[in-house]
């Protein structure tokens, strides 16, 4: 038998797994920072679990976990010592792929005129630690909308090239869960350098690159024991079971096209704040602006893109007028993008099932409950 | 796939601007720097997004000849920031250049065909393009109708080249919603046209159309009377567009991308989009 897990799972032909015990999770972050890259991981901040960058385990949400509801979401302590024992929070990695502010071109005033550039950032190399199943699907669907089709998006791919990610599989799920019915989830099954399932005594580790197996290396792992392998796979199952809520996504996208004039938009227009809040913290949603800031000094512009959302009313004004001039056409337009026309643009659904537009909704919209709403009666 | 970054800017200087109307201005722009020879190929129908810094972009259709080479034409209403802050730019001014972008009109589809181009307004701009294209290539087209509207005759574009187009077998015909007493053509709407031409075989006929949406529908509605396919039929259309690559979000209508998809669409494709309010 082989010392190298890589080479181990080209011998038995299976994805090599290893079990690496709590105290050597340090390690590996010590590990990721001498290779150089910037490893951003959950962290707790104003009554959140939210990424940032971190160095140390001690910074990870250890003990808590999140309650979440259409329009909740809180903090609870929970019985045990679990790192990764929550689902996911208000951020999502797209926050670090594709930032929230970013400098697309310049402007410098010539003698004649103007001299434009489009800046070459060098990005950090981030590794992602936590990623869930969800946010893998969600880093896939921004794929290829950013990086795949016949324009791309130069930040992003230069980003999303150089990161290093280190998924967590979920052990629980949240009632605004419903990754089993997009099929996303629980489990992580690819796209990722290192799955990681945490166990009390540590993780089973499966490998997914040689990236990861050579993080990894680095640090003290063992052969997994049939006990934790089956007691990982006993966690993993728990996620998938606590999805209790029904939602079957598969005709959805036709559905929705028969019903582009159902009185159910009305009915969620008059709910709907138009707050942007589902489509900032939805993982797949890319609408962007890009606004012209001077310096009044020198007189030099940068074009920012900044994430915008199909909610606020200058979305979608042409020649001074709103296209979509209320909520309910807005509300429209956000749901059938993500759940219907995102296939004819881009072969995937928007959604990933995270649930995150629901939990942060501040009236408590669920998008699922819509949809069924427009099932049950013809327009 | 492009290699280069679509948010690169090409600086240009306006070389003319030919006042059209009261508002509305035709600029001709040239790269500043040297650049191949083909460096102003678009096809027609195409946009660019012009840029005034500090203020933003705008996309402006293209309306000059995609084979001369002699620089891009575009001509522009004020109707906003953007376009009001080029109004006031004047001839040696400089300003940045994105594009060409979006798919064009489909002039192979319509190669041995009759073709009915129908223009409401600034709509003449992305028109004018296959004007030109036709005028190059006369040979390629059979029988050429171009019905233009205005709303009176003082907002007809390009009339000094109507003449022109003419003598090249190009059946240009005119209509106003409204018309001073010395008016002898038609008044009323651009199908009032339409449902009065010889064709001689609409099967075999294309109409490309662009002008307000509201009219464009009602010129797919006319030409399906007259026997053209839905499928025959092709509109510019117009939506909010900010990044002109499929990336930011702004323009779409129903499953497409305004500015990556179209702007010019076969109408069947979009018919159903266009008959919902608000989408």
């Amino acid at each position: 038998m082989s010392d190298s897990p890589a080479e181990a799972a080209a011998e038995t032909g299976s994805p090599a797994v290893r079990f690496l015990p709590r105290t050597e999770l340090q390690t590996l972050l010590d590990e990721l920072r001498r290779r150089g890259y910037t490893i951003i991981g959950p962290t707790l901040a104003q009554q959140a679990i939210v990424y940032d960058e971190i160095a140390r385990v001690d910074q990870l949400p250890q003990g808590w976990t999140d309650v979440q509801g259409p329009g909740t979401y809180r903090l609870e302590r929970r019985n045990d010592e679990a790192w990764f024992g929550y689902v996911v929070g208000p951020h999502s990695w797209k926050r670090f792929l594709f930032p929230p502010l970013f400098t697309v071109a310049s402007a410098e005033r010539t003698e004649r005129g103007w001299k434009f550039q489009t800046p070459e950032d060098e990005p950090p190399a981030y590794a992602f630690l936590g990623v869930r199943a969800c946010e893998l699907a969600a880093m896939a669907v921004q794929d290829r909308v950013l990086r795949d089709g016949p324009y791309q998006d130069p930040a992003y791919a230069r980003r999303r090239s150089a990161a290093l990610l280190i998924a967590v599989n979920c052990t629980q799920a949240a009632s605004t869960c419903f990754c089993t019915s997009m099929q996303t989830g629980p489990q992580c099954t690819a796209g990722f350098d290192l799955a990681l399932t945490e166990l009390p005594d540590g993780f089973e580790v499966e490998i997914g690159s040689d990236r990861g197996a050579g993080v990894l290396a680095a640090c003290a792992t063992s052969a997994v024991a049939d006990e934790q392998r089956r007691a990982a796979a006993a966690l993993r199952q728990r996620a998938a079971e606590q999805q209790t809520r029904p939602f079957d996504a598969r005709d959805v996208p036709e559905l929705l096209q028969r019903r582009l004039t159902h009185p159910q938009w009305e009915d969620v227009g008059a709910r709907c704040l138009s707050c942007t809040n589902c489509t900032m913290v939805c993982p797949t949603c890319f609408c962007c602006s890009v606004d012209d800031v001077e310096d009044l000094v020198t007189g030099a512009v940068e074009r920012q893109r900044r994430w915008d959302s199909c909610f606020n009313p200058e979305f979608s004004v042409m020649n001074g007028t709103q296209v979509r001039h209320d909520t309910p056409s807005r509300y429209r337009q956000w749901l059938t993008h993500k759940l219907s026309t995102w296939h004819d643009q881009f072969g995937t659904s928007g959604c990933v099932g995270c649930g995150r537009c629901i939990t942060w909704c501040p009236v408590g919209i669920d998008l699922r409950a819509e949809v069924d709403a427009m099932r049950e009666s013809a327009p | 796939m492009t290699s280069t970054d679509p948010w690169r800017i090409h600086a240009v200087e306006i070389r003319s601007v030919t006042p059209e109307l009261e508002g509305l201005f035709t600029y001709r722009l040239k790269l500043t720097s040297p650049l191949p020879r083909d460096a102003y190929r678009f096809e027609p129908g195409q946009f660019n997004m012009l840029y005034v810094p500090g203020v933003g972009e705008a996309a402006i259709s293209m309306s000059g000849d995609a084979e001369s080479g002699g620089g891009w034409v575009h001509t522009v209403r004020v109707v906003g920031n953007v376009t009001g802050a080029l109004a006031r730019l004047q001839v040696g001014d400089q300003l940045g250049v994105r594009g060409p972008f979006g798919a064009g009109w489909p002039l192979a589809a319509w190669r041995g065909k009759d073709l009915v181009l129908v223009a409401g307004g600034l709509g003449l701009a992305p028109l004018r393009t296959v004007v030109y294209h036709v005028l190059r290539h006369r040979g390629d087209f059979g029988r050429v109708w171009l019905l233009i509207a205005a709303r009176s005759p003082d907002r007809l574009i390009y009339r000094s080249e109507y003449a022109d187009w003419e003598q090249h077998d190009l059946d240009v015909q005119t209509t106003v919603d409204r018309a001073p007493a010395d008016w002898t053509g038609t008044v009323g709407v651009s199908t009032l046209l339409l449902d009065r031409l010889p064709l001689r075989d609409p099967a075999h006929t294309h109409v490309a159309t662009c002008g307000p949406e509201v009219m464009m529908r009602y010129v797919a509605r006319s030409a399906e009377n007259r026997g053209i396919a839905p499928d025959r039929i092709w509109v510019s259309l117009e939506r909010n567009m900010q990044c002109a690559t499929g990336l930011c979000g702004h323009c779409q209508l129903g499953p497409a991308f305004v500015c990556k998809d179209g702007p010019v669409f076969r109408y069947d494709r979009m018919r159903p989009f266009l008959a919902v309010e608000a989408l």
